[in-house]
């Protein structure tokens, strides 16, 4: 049996450019929820979000590279990089057809998309730049990565919402584990953070409020949550055939080992606890992993009343007398709820947690709530030597992707 | 010559290029633009001078010359079919 393990990481967020210090700000419960600074969001009632701070796209692409390039395939290029050069992976050129890049994005060229139907509509234009639609489509991502590495091998975009980079990572693992690929670089991006799509979420009523405090603002789990934070940001991964990684002496930050998922076929918006519970008994089940065994779950955790008290029941159900001795923790408390990048980012976190022995903790916990009665390791970082661990994302649309890692021994 | 000191501008902008790169005998092979970036030059054209160049023509562009030409024909108001079949074997339109 072919085993796939992590051998690169890289990340761009609200909470650091890159994965060190990312999991350092995370470990500080440091928050990047800030007031928006992308287009003046006075109009909005909502007007914070996890943005990359201090971002200048010129600092990391020539111009020319830079006009066909939204926002998220910046992010994912830049992510995919650090993820590459921290693995130190090197393709030669036969090896190329076997090396593969799965991006996840829930929104895609949003920001392209925006700026050309206001151009269309407000302004009246007669034309639309040439340029949009290689910007905007899902793929794009995708296809800069592979462009940038020349990876040449099984390649694809995946569009669940907040599960599309749970699901990417899932897919390009099961590619290695059967065989289609040896290497792969596997992620999401997304860049949302737009006037639009604030007025889209704003009126569908799941967004944080705390305008005067933006960095409390996203209180998973805790009694007085009251809703999500957008951000945005891009992570990937470095996925590697165990013999390709360990014949070229690659540092292995974990095993993954098992992906579960499911669609909840009930509702558009409103979780369920089925659904959720299968994909985590699939991906237990491809691990061949006990309930007992897991130590940690970056739970999906957006800080809405519903997610965290389903999740809360999707965690006793599958659990049972376990759940209460696990560590879960919602670092969307810090990072927000990064749409198509978020299962990565989480996945960052997750592995670096247990290659560290180090659990991030839930941000701005204030009170506990009947409903969310675990431990959700409020606020301070735990010192914990974790083995095994889950990571869960649970999307609009009902389709549900989960993945366990596991730290190598020795 | 100022539709052409305007279409050099304009290529020198949208390509990235140093000042003095592009002349009016520039192909678009030697300044390496490529399909794309044709389509994004012609866009550029039509913005600054208000006009509309029929796809055929665009397709066929490969030199600033031809840029040049047909765009003082279509300012001056001339007939420019005869461009989409002067140019056969010219680099194809972005494919898909």
């Amino acid at each position: 049996m072919r085993r796939v393990v992590i051998t690169g990481v890289g990340l761009i967020a609200s909470t650091g450019k890159n994965a060190e210090t990312f999991f350092r700000n995370l470990l500080e419960a440091r928050s990047g929820v800030r007031r928006i600074s992308q287009f003046d969001p006075s109009p909005l009632s909502i007007q914070i979000a996890a943005e990359v701070p201090d971002y200048s796209p010129t600092d990391y692409f020539p111009a020319k590279r830079l006009d066909l390039l939204d926002r998220f395939s910046q992010f994912a290029l830049i992510a995919a990089k650090e993820a590459v050069t921290s693995s130190g992976l090197e393709v030669s050129e036969a090896e190329r057809p076997r090396f593969g890049v799965v991006i996840g994005t829930g929104m895609g060229g949003a920001g392209t998309f925006e700026t050309g139907y206001y151009n269309l509509f407000a302004q009246q234009a007669t034309r639309l730049h040439p340029f949009t639609i290689p910007k905007i489509m899902h793929n794009a991502a995708t296809s800069q990565v592979c462009m940038e590495f020349g990876a040449q091998g099984p390649s694809l975009a995946i569009a669940t919402a907040c599960s599309s980079s749970g699901h990417a990572l899932g897919e390009a693992f099961h590619f290695i584990k059967h065989g289609t690929a040896e290497v792969m670089l596997a992620g999401g991006s997304d860049a949302p953070i737009t006037y639009g799509m604030l007025r889209c979420w704003e009126s569908v009523r799941v967004l944080a409020s705390g305008n005067g405090d933006p960095r409390a603002a996203c209180r998973p789990f805790s009694a007085d949550r009251d809703g999500m934070v957008i951000g945005e940001g891009a992570g990937i991964l470095v996925l590697e055939e165990y013999e390709h990684a360990r014949k070229r002496g690659a540092k292995i930050y974990a095993e993954l080992a098992g992906y579960g998922l499911s669609s909840d076929a009930c509702h558009i918006t409103q979780p369920s606890i089925d659904g959720p519970a299968r994909a985590i008994r699939m991906a237990l089940g491809e691990a061949e992993v006990a309930p007992e065994q897991v130590d940690y779950i970056n739970a999906h955790g957006t800080g809405t009343k519903l997610n965290d008290a389903t999740e809360t029941a999707v965690i006793k159900e599958v659990f049972k007398e376990h759940a209460r001795r696990l560590f879960i923790s919602s670092t969307k408390s810090m990072h927000g709820h990064t749409m198509g990048a978020t299962g990565a980012i989480e996945m960052v976190a997750t592995v670096l947690a247990l290659d560290r022995g180090l659990i991030p903790p839930t941000a701005n916990y204030t009170a506990p709530d009947p409903e969310c009665d675990l431990d959700y390791v409020p606020n301070t970082a735990r010192e914990k030597p974790i083995r095994i661990a889950l990571s869960n994302s649970f999307a609009f649309g009902g389709l549900n992707a989960v993945l366990l890692v596991r730290r190598m021994e020795g | 010559m100022e539709v052409a000191d305007k279409v050099i501008e304009i290529i020198t902008r949208e390509q990235h290029l140093e000042p003095g790169k592009v002349t009016i005998d520039s192909s678009f092979e030697e300044l390496g633009i490529d399909s794309l970036d044709g389509v994004n030059i012609l866009f550029a054209v039509e913005e600054e001078f208000k006009i509309d160049i029929p796809d055929a023509v665009a397709q066929n562009m490969k030199s600033v010359r031809q840029v040049v030409d047909a765009l003082t024909r279509v300012l001056e108001g001339k007939d420019i079919s005869d461009l989409v079949a002067l140019s056969k074997g010219s680099a194809p339109a972005p494919g898909n």
